[in-house]
């Protein structure tokens, strides 16, 4: 197990060396030009000449990596072009923000998609499996900027029972923080339901019909022992992986979602940062995240080993 | 049984929610909704018409408009310009002080104006460049010595070149200012997270704090226009700024709202690439064609399609409503008969097919299709291609464009919705146009401070602009801030930013 994780971890590195080449090389690509896009309708040439001396950007693009891997090395993330923040204060400000929409999301999820999946595996062929699968029909092919806008007219604007956008940090006041991100959080939680309840059905109607099932059955165990005890069990490991992966695509961002609830996380952050050519805050986030998404996917594996003593070899 | 349980917890959780979903504000606390996060806070450095409106509540300029866009006293009380127009003598408020306790007076004001000339990347530069140094005359006088006469001068002082920032936290915080801007408004910073909020409370010092009656104004940026609303209904707001056009009915049919409208003074147009496109395509080859193209288009019928006929159809680079609008000239009817002829005479070959450059918007985009239905009938093939904003800019001062759909947000005198655009190697001519004769005019009208005089100039100047057509000016926005009746005091100013001066919650 130690020997697994240190592999894994030794691994990281030149993965993440390799995101860090990528998301230069693929943002220079990327046409116009940091110091025009900062001056906006500003443009007066000498100072564009000096917004490029002063970060840089007039050097050669090998140079410009090295003085930023430099950086980050120790520690510095550089600042936005825009605003003049720290790179790593911005971070500082988001994640926390982007985890709790991502963790209530996927609390969200789990609650409704594993019930609901197996509710459909068990009952299947009756009314509760077609509700089930109409409602996963439904959860995947609605847009999410639709339903959160849907949910605005409802809740804030015909019940004015929550506030329309906006965040309020969990440590200022814990319920209007949860009243600020509910909505948001459900749109997201809402669609990832439906992929769990897909495949938490198709697995369950796997394990369902396995010999071991049927032995437990004829043993003369209770059908809910059957069910949440020996199937659930072994029909929750494809559902742990594809929860890990979703719930990092939430961390990297939920972008059109906190665009229409405001809420300030990693996905508004990044998107404003690519239209503004905020070169050093892109860099920094993607650097982030990447780190997240692949921590997120060596925590499944350990969590894999846990729920099936099989694989802990 | 698990089940029950599940859902009696999620009824009660919701339940709980729901009791604390209507959250009381203070009265006292304004809450701007804005269409974009702003940059910087430091008006030195500041580039963004968003940034500005915050600018509006926390650093008070020398000068200030009203209006009718005349130039009203702010932290100045009067300004005189010498005989020979070199000298600019500008008397200071007494009593003035910054949020940090410090005393404006003219030391801080040469201060401030230096630094907006001086301090690297500051984007003041090119707006005070006429000017060659600061004298202190006494403790409430200062006189700007000019390179040479400069008649917009005055102007540029009543936006960001004209705000104070106390000296001592600018030396303090060098390039940081902006994280935590110290100048001499009505209202003091108290914080800022990006991209979510930002926080300013009454300064208790402010030299016109009788006319201060809210405690506190949030800024929050909220990027879609729906959903801006929809806070500004809900309560969540109290003002929101750039309603759309469209949203415009549904703003005046709910009581708990008021609407105000003021007209920019900027314009939308259409740039047209006269010397600068290296396909030499028909609308660089003659003038002829860019006035067929010109008068292919019903600028009233844009208006009444895109935006609901709110907004104002023009034709020089200030709206029909400035008082430097040459009334010789008029928004011109379409005649597509005359464009056709026009296009028989430069003798091109039709269709003329036109690379139309559209930032991305919504709004821009169903202007360009407009636009191109209408050009159609004349013998135009405007092939629109939409590009993201932050390139359309590098392409157009590359000229990779034969006509561009670009707007400007406009400066109080007309020499800043012209010069930079329309003079020979000006930064912003991206379409290469010159003309001599034009070029002296512009020139001309810098020099000259009586409004009677310079209005003759650009009266000539007008003329020549919109016979070699190098930009066609199309229509002005009108700049819609949605705010709720609770909300007593608004005026709109043309320039869209929010005065706090005078405003109450009830």
């Amino acid at each position: 197990m130690l020997n697994f994780l240190a592999r894994r971890v030794v691994q990281l590195v030149p993965t993440l060396f390799f995101v860090s080449l990528l998301i230069f090389s693929l943002q220079h690509l990327l046409p116009g030009d940091p110091a025009l896009v900062m001056a906006g309708e500003e443009r007066d040439p000498a100072v564009i000449e000096q917004i490029r001396q002063q970060y840089k950007l007039d050097q050669p693009i090998p140079i410009q990596y090295l003085y930023w891997v430099k950086g980050v090395l120790s520690g510095d993330f550089g600042e936005s072009l825009r605003n003049k923040v720290p790179v790593l204060s911005l971070i500082a400000q988001k994640l926390p923000v982007t985890m709790q929409l991502a963790s209530m999301a996927i609390v969200i999820a789990f609650l409704i998609g594993i019930p609901a999946g197996i509710v459909s595996a068990v009952k299947k062929g009756t009314a509760w499996d077609y509700g089930a699968n109409l409602f996963a029909l439904w959860g995947i092919s609605t847009p999410n900027f639709w339903l959160g806008i849907m949910l605005i007219f409802l809740f804030s604007i015909e019940l004015g029972w929550l506030p329309a956008s906006g965040y309020v940090p969990l440590s200022e006041n814990w319920r209007a923080s949860i009243a600020s991100t509910i909505m948001p959080a459900f749109v997201l939680g809402n669609a990832i339901a439906a992929i769990l309840m897909r495949h938490t059905r198709s697995a369950m109607l796997q394990v369902l019909e396995s010999d071991y099932v049927r032995t437990a059955r004829a043993k003369g165990l209770s059908e809910r022992s059957v069910i949440l005890k020996h199937a659930m069990r072994n029909a929750l490991t494809p559902i742990i992986t594809l929860g890990a992966l979703e719930l990092g695509t939430l961390l990297s961002g939920a972008v059109l979602t906190e665009q229409i609830f405001s809420i300030p996380g990693f996905g508004k952050l990044i998107v404003d940062a690519v239209f503004n050519r905020d070169y050093a805050v892109v860099q920094g986030v993607v650097l982030v995240t990447a780190t997240i998404y692949i921590t997120l996917n060596l925590l499944a594996d350990i969590a894999y080993i846990l729920v099936n003593p099989r694989l802990r070899a | 049984m698990g089940a029950m349980r599940l859902l009696r917890l999620a009824v009660t959780a919701a339940a709980l929610l729901l009791s604390f979903g209507a959250t009381v504000q203070a009265q006292t606390t304004l809450r701007i909704g804005l269409a974009e996060d702003p940059d910087i806070l430091d008006p030195s450095m500041g580039r963004t018409y968003v940034g500005r409106i915050v600018f509006a509540a926390v650093c008070d300029k020398l000068f200030d408009i009203d209006e009718k866009l005349n130039i009203v006293p702010q932290l100045a009380l009067s300004h005189e310009t010498s005989a020979d127009g070199k000298e600019v003598t500008i008397k200071l408020r007494p009593g003035v002080k910054f949020h940090d306790g410090e005393a404006f007076d003219a030391e801080a004001a040469k201060f401030s104006l230096e630094r907006h000339l001086n301090f690297p990347g500051s984007f003041r530069k090119p707006e005070l460049a006429a000017v060659d140094h600061i004298d202190v005359v006494d403790p409430l006088t200062i006189k700007l010595a000019l390179k040479a006469p400069y008649s917009p001068l005055v102007a540029q002082l009543t936006d960001r070149a004209g705000m104070m920032v106390s000296p001592k936290a600018a030396k303090e915080a060098g390039d940081k200012f902006g994280l935590k801007p110290v100048c001499a408004g009505p209202y003091k910073f108290v914080e800022r997270v990006q991209q979510d909020r930002m926080v300013f409370e009454k300064f208790a010092d402010y030299w016109n704090k009788d006319n201060v009656f809210i405690d506190r104004v949030v800024f929050l940026p909220i990027v879609d226009a729906t959903v801006r609303l929809a806070n500004l209904k809900s309560g969540g707001l109290d003002l929101a700024e750039r309603v759309l056009a469209t949203d415009i009915k549904d703003v005046r049919a709910d009581k708990r709202l008021k609407l105000s409208a003021a007209l920019e003074i900027g314009y939308f147009g259409l740039t047209l690439n006269i010397d600068n496109d290296k396909n030499k395509g028909g609308l660089s080859q003659s003038a002829k064609v860019r006035q067929a193209l010109d008068l292919s288009i019903d600028r009233e019928a844009i208006t009444q399609v895109v935006f609901n006929g709110e907004f104002v159809p023009g034709n020089q680079w200030i709206s029909p409503e400035h008082p430097y609008y040459q009334k010789a000239f008029p928004v011109p009817k379409r005649d597509l008969a005359k464009a056709k002829t026009l296009l028989k005479e430069a003798g091109v070959t039709l269709p003329v097919a036109v690379d139309m450059m559209v930032p991305k918007g919504a709004e821009n985009e169903a202007v360009a299709q407009v636009l191109q239905s209408m050009a159609a009938e004349a013998g135009f093939d405007l092939k629109i291609r939409v590009i993201e904003f932050a390139t359309s800019f590098k392409q157009a001062q590359a000229g990779e464009f034969q006509a561009f759909l670009i707007g400007w947000s406009g400066r109080i005198d007309p020499d800043g919705n012209s010069y930079v655009f329309l003079h020979t190697k000006a930064p912003q001519n991206d379409g290469g146009y010159s003309n001599p004769e034009a070029d002296k005019l512009m020139e001309d009208a810098r020099v000259v401070n009586d409004p009677a005089q310079r209005k003759a100039i650009y009266e000539k100047l007008t003329k020549i602009v919109l016979n070699d057509e190098p930009i066609i000016y199309l229509y002005h926005r009108r700049l819609l801030i949605a705010h709720t009746a609770r909300l007593e005091g608004y005026k709109p100013i043309p320039d869209g930013l929010v005065r706090v001066i005078g405003l109450k919650l009830k």
